[in-house]
């Protein structure tokens, strides 16, 4: 580990935070899950500005810390993690290359939002299954092993997978 | 008295007494989803509660955290209504209570949205879509209970007969709800009140339950006056904070 003394390019910044990954979906980077919303850098060090995908995401300490850590292991100690808040996270912040992985890992990526989130009872969208890409599919149940994702069953290969919700 | 940093507990313990009632079903959930969604709920609730801790913590400025907040108050100190304490009972109990609390969680928080305090507002921002999520499932579970079986709609109509008497006290400002309101910090209760007439209306039309017609209301939670119940969940939830102080992971 070196420490680098002239200040980096918020590019070079983000370029690092390729490498830290979600610690439940380890697939997507912070980057492709949208989370990272500012990286300021001054004399003083480096501060990444992130956003909780929902209040109580478990993941959110080890991502503080793991963001620390690359930072650190490339030359950047004591850099400053701040959580903000609003504008509120939505699955709309998550890149395109974010929502290939899933599918590739087997969790189907979100639906493109365009309804409102609000509805008390909006009609389930269809989402096609991550395995076989068939639209047969129905949902098991809205809360699933982690915040989110949903549990849902594919009928035409059979598969049980993984979605991830609107949010 | 200082009023924010009181309407801040008042949402906050609301949010943890209830996120804590809820955790208690983890490993004795019906069936495995219907675990899991419960502790989703929790999780989110618990989540919401730390956020606002923080904030209370830095309000008051005194130097507390969020864990003194939630682990070293005495019952008289929570502000949180006396519904959201009230013990699970049965998953129709449990869900009754929920419906009854999550039909005014939500436009409370829409309301809260537009505090003129930054914060505040930015919580409720977070917080609103976890709990329409909230709303969505403790309806539908209503319906499928109140229109299900005998036995079914026998249970969620007993609970509901015996939660009533605590959804007044949603409604009833205290000094401080009053204060913020003026303030244009917190929200309109009368407003959140007739939205939440008509979602519980709507539901148990759909449920095929009887709205009670009991005129008798319990209150007391906002000014720290609490059930029995609150004192017991204290007790667990703080034991290892009180006999080990500042014991960590």
């Amino acid at each position: 580990m070196a420490v680098i003394s002239s200040l980096p390019t918020k590019d070079e910044i983000l370029g690092i935070l390729e490498s830290v990954c979600d610690p439940e979906i380890p697939v997507l980077t912070i980057i492709d899950l949208g989370i990272v919303r500012g990286v300021n850098i001054d004399e003083a060090g480096v501060e990444v500005v992130i956003t909780p995908t929902y209040s109580g995401c478990p993941a959110m300490n080890t991502i503080e810390i793991n963001i620390r850590a690359a930072l650190e292991d490339h030359g950047y100690p004591n850099a400053r993690v701040k959580t903000i808040l609003s504008p509120a996270w939505t699955t709309d912040w998550l890149s395109d290359a974010g929502r290939e992985k899933l599918r590739e890992y087997g969790i189907a990526p979100p639906v493109r939002s365009s309804q409102d989130k609000l509805a008390l009872f909006q009609t389930e969208r269809k989402v096609p299954c991550p395995n076989c890409g068939s639209t047969a599919t129905e949902m098991v149940s809205q809360f699933g092993s982690t915040a989110c994702k949903s549990l849902y069953r594919c009928t035409s290969c059979l598969e049980p997978f993984d979605y991830f919700k609107c949010h | 008295m200082n009023h924010l940093l009181n309407y801040t507990l008042q949402i906050a313990d609301n949010a943890l007494i209830l996120g804590h009632r809820l955790s208690e079903w983890c490993g004795h959930g019906p069936i495995l989803e219907q675990d899991i969604a419960l502790t989703n709920l929790s999780l989110d609730l618990v989540g919401q509660a730390r956020s606002l801790y923080q904030y209370a913590a830095k309000v008051e400025g005194h130097g507390r955290t969020e864990d003194d907040m939630a682990y070293l108050r005495d019952e008289m100190d929570f502000k949180n209504v006396l519904l959201v304490e009230q013990k699970n009972g049965d998953f129709g109990r449990t869900i009754v209570r929920q419906f009854l609390f999550d039909a005014y969680h939500l436009p409370f928080y829409e309301a809260l949205q537009r505090s003129h305090d930054e914060t505040l507002a930015a919580i409720a921002e977070k917080s609103l879509k976890e709990v329409t999520y909230h709303l969505r499932y403790s309806s539908e579970w209503m319906i499928r209970l109140g229109d299900g079986t005998e036995e079914s709609h026998r249970r969620v109509q007993t609970a509901l007969d015996e939660l009533w008497r605590y959804t007044a006290e949603l409604f009833q400002p205290s000094a401080t709800d009053e204060a913020m309101l003026a303030e244009g910090i917190g929200v309109d209760l009368g407003a959140v009140k007739s939205r939440w007439e008509s979602t519980v209306a709507e539901i148990l039309r759909v449920a095929t339950l009887q709205q009670p017609d009991s005129n008798w209301m319990q209150n007391g939670g906002k000014a720290g006056r609490h059930t029995e119940h609150l004192g017991y969940i204290l007790a667990e939830m703080q034991y290892l904070q009180r006999v080990h102080p500042g014991a960590e992971w």
